[in-house]
């Protein structure tokens, strides 16, 4: 029986053109660039000086405050800068460039491919080697891990729920993930049911992963306490509402969190961090990352070090085509196009989309027809032509009545509208302009 | 017949009366006093309605006016000091005196100053822009050039120059309400003290860039060498993160910066040609040349 959220959502064609394609270590590059912003929160502390010799693992920033995280060289070699670079929204950002030298890894950690699959240590233990290693939702959200498994106190969760859904077209680097550390996978959720204290976890994926959905199953059963359930194909199940609605059937109430209705919702990638930063002390210095788009002359899954540039993934893939229009880091429906090729990858950076010019291209905009489509597909209910309305027109107070903050950006609005409104444009500004409004009364 | 005339006639009059009664006592009862000296400050004031002293419109404004004890804090900019010494007589206050201003735009990365790096197609509306991303140029402090300031204003004082892609203001038109400054997202533009003849200096740059990263997306960036801080003689140029000010009190119009500045980062309008002594002075003449005639030209469009 495969599940599914019943409000909203559309079906975009999928382009999985690198399901079969496996993971591909990608050599390491002559030069990373480390940006010290990679998850949300309080931006790390640089704790290394220009010139220092870095191992690959060793912490160059300490995450600082409760929501921040740590940040490690993914290559050996010498810090050259430290400075504000570019970074994928076309603003100067605070990172650490390193230049590699060599391939030498911090003494403690395991190198060996071997699978652990016994936890020894106590729960604080694990709590603190995620923090440690500064692991950050891999999905793309990138909230620290260790502050979402720390639940306030009067909450209590029964679920533990794993997002393999990877809803967005063209992306596969979670589906290649489950298909070839399947196993770690696991053992990385059973030590989050450790930290979380609980006994269930299901791993939803979506039914157009069917051999991912059959190698996990027949290793589930080795596992305490731990279900695959199948999803149908529909963006976006892998939404963390949405997935608990299709999971376990509970709605998250406006503005609360999944933990409100006794839920917790991680990327298989998240889990598989976890599990080599508690059985092997590898911090998150490397992540999958899909490089593809039907121009490309060999798109593949790789497992990139964080702060290789883009431009040297999409070296290894080819080459940049020429009829190139846009190249998007992340998916088509959530990605952004990218200001430069300079641009590193981060803990968040799940994929690279290359899009043709013909197919990049924006339609012209014409005027609202009333056809209630975007009412339809959108997966919180919301009214997104009224928001857009409201947005453009500075009504402020009235947004936040219309639970502008309940939209997730998924872009379905604005994939659906036949008259190509820049729906999900504008209810971004809304977004930014109730920021904006909420911060000048608190001043006041 | 004359019966049914005559009651009908009476019945409604009857009726009507103790509607009026009842109408008047309730009036009476729930009467609302207003200062009938709002009714007189709001004929003083322009009825332009642009919320530019704070308000959301004029009737607002004189509420708050005849409220006030001294008119503290309280200034209307499209009526200027002339509205406010009126508006004072009526309340039997004396206003403060405030300098005029004028908006001015900061930003002289035009077309073949400040090339594009990437290429924008989403809607056309410089907000939506900066809050995806920094720009389409090098430069992510400079102007988006979609013209929001153009659509916020509402006294046709500022247009889009489709030559440099940059807005320009008519100074004879503006009002210097502050709408432009609300809704420009890079905060380009400044309201600077008005000037005889409507002259002006200012630093066209708000790059707060090192130098070398600055020129680099621009042409005419302020890269903050400081020379024009040296050679300022009323100390009325600050500079600040890679960035020069010019103070528009203190500033008495000298020129000396001007022709200081390494990059033409800082601008002199409607002033007269200077008398050339070398070669380097004479392109700089020239071009503010260039400027004063442009300038000129907006103002005599306005007065038609």
């Amino acid at each position: 029986m495969y599940k599914t959220f019943h409000k909203g959502g559309v079906h975009p064609a999928e382009n999985k053109l690198t399901a079969e394609s496996g993971i591909i270590d990608l050599p390491v590059p002559a030069l990373v660039t480390i940006p010290v912003t990679q998850h949300i929160g309080a931006p790390a502390r640089v704790v290394v000086k220009k010139g220092d010799n870095v191992k690959t693992g060793q912490i160059i920033g300490q995450g600082e405050g409760f929501v921040s995280s740590n940040i490690h060289s993914s290559v050996t070699g010498t810090v050259s800068k430290i400075e504000k670079f570019i970074d994928s929204s076309g603003y100067n950002r605070l990172a650490v460039e390193i230049e590699t030298s060599d391939d030498e890894w911090v003494e403690n950690i395991d190198l060996c491919k071997e699978l652990i699959r016994e936890i020894t240590l106590p729960r604080p233990e694990l709590l603190k080697k995620i923090q440690e290693a500064g692991i950050a939702g891999m999905g793309g959200a990138t909230f620290p891990t260790h502050v979402k498994m720390f639940l306030p106190q009067g909450k209590t969760v029964d679920h533990l729920l794993v997002n393999g859904a990877e809803c967005e077209p063209y992306l596969t680097s979670d589906h290649v993930l489950m298909l070839e550390k399947g196993e770690e996978i696991l053992t990385g959720i059973t030590i989050a049911m450790q930290v979380l204290g609980v006994t269930n976890a299901v791993i939803g994926i979506e039914k157009n992963k069917i051999n991912a959905i059959g190698y996990l199953e027949s290793h589930a059963a080795k596992y305490n306490g731990i279900s695959i359930q199948g999803l149908k194909v529909k963006y976006p199940q892998g939404s963390e509402k949405q997935l608990v609605k299709s999971i376990l059937k509970r709605e998250v109430p406006s503005g609360g969190l999944p933990s409100d209705v006794g839920a917790v919702v991680f990327n298989v990638g998240t889990m598989f961090a976890i599990y080599e930063a508690v059985q092997k002390n590898k911090p998150l210095i490397d992540r999958i990352v899909t490089v593809t788009g039907r121009s490309l002359r060999s798109p593949s899954n790789f497992r990139v070090r964080i702060g290789t540039h883009m431009a040297d993934l999409i070296k290894a893939a080819g080459g940049l085509p020429e009829n190139t229009g846009k190249v998007i880091g992340g998916g088509p429906m959530m990605g952004k196009a990218l200001n430069s090729l300079d641009v590193p990858v981060t803990k968040g950076t799940s994929g690279l989309l290359i899009l043709e010019e013909k197919e990049s291209r924006r339609k012209p905009i014409m005027n609202c027809i009333r056809c209630s489509k975007c009412v339809s597909v959108c997966p919180m209910g919301l009214e997104p032509y009224l928001l857009m309305i409201l947005a453009e027109r500075r009504f402020c107070e009235l947004i936040e009545d219309c639970h502008i903050g309940d939209c997730m950006e998924c872009g379905s609005c604005s994939y659906i509208c036949p008259a190509n409104r820049p729906l999900l444009d504008y209810i971004r500004l809304g977004k930014a302009r109730l920021r904006e409004l909420k911060r000048k009364k608190k001043e006041n | 017949m004359t019966d049914i005339i005559l009651y009908t006639i009476i019945t409604l009059s009857a009726t009507g009366v103790i509607a009026a009664i009842i109408l008047y006592l309730v009036a009476q009862r729930f009467k609302v006093f207003e200062d009938p000296r709002i009714d007189l400050v709001e004929e003083a004031l322009p009825a332009a309605n642009c919320g530019g002293c704070g308000y959301p419109g004029c009737r607002n404004f004189a509420e708050a006016c005849v409220k006030s004890d001294d008119l503290k804090g309280l200034f209307c900019p499209v009526g200027g000091n002339d509205t406010m010494a009126h508006v004072a007589s009526i309340l039997g206050m004396e206003a403060k005196e405030q300098d005029p201003t004028v908006a001015v735009v900061r930003c002289a990365g035009s077309f073949d100053k400040r090339l594009r790096i990437n290429y924008y197609d989403g809607p056309a509306s410089c907000a939506i822009e900066s809050n995806l991303y920094a720009g389409d140029t090098g430069c992510v402090y400079g102007c988006l050039g979609h013209g929001d300031c153009v659509m916020v204003c509402d006294f046709d004082a500022i247009h889009m120059n489709t030559v440099t892609g940059l807005p320009e203001v008519t100074d004879a038109k503006c009002t210097a309400c502050g709408a432009c400054v609300e809704a420009c997202p890079k905060h380009i533009i400044e309201l600077r003290k008005r000037n005889k003849k409507d002259r002006k200096i200012f630093v066209c740059c708000i790059n707060e860039e090192k130098g070398g990263i600055a020129r680099k997306s621009c042409e005419v960036a302020c890269i903050g060498c400081g020379k024009c801080v040296k050679v300022c003689p009323h100390e009325a140029i600050t500079l600040e993160n890679y960035l020069a000010y010019i103070d528009p009190v203190k500033c008495r119009l000298c020129r000396k910066c001007v022709m200081e500045c390494p990059t033409n980062a800082i601008h002199e309008i409607n002033f007269p040609p200077r008398k050339d002594e070398d070669s380097g002075e004479q392109e700089i003449s020239a071009l503010n040349g260039e400027q004063i005639k442009s300038e000129s030209d907006l103002t005599n469009n306005a007065d038609i």
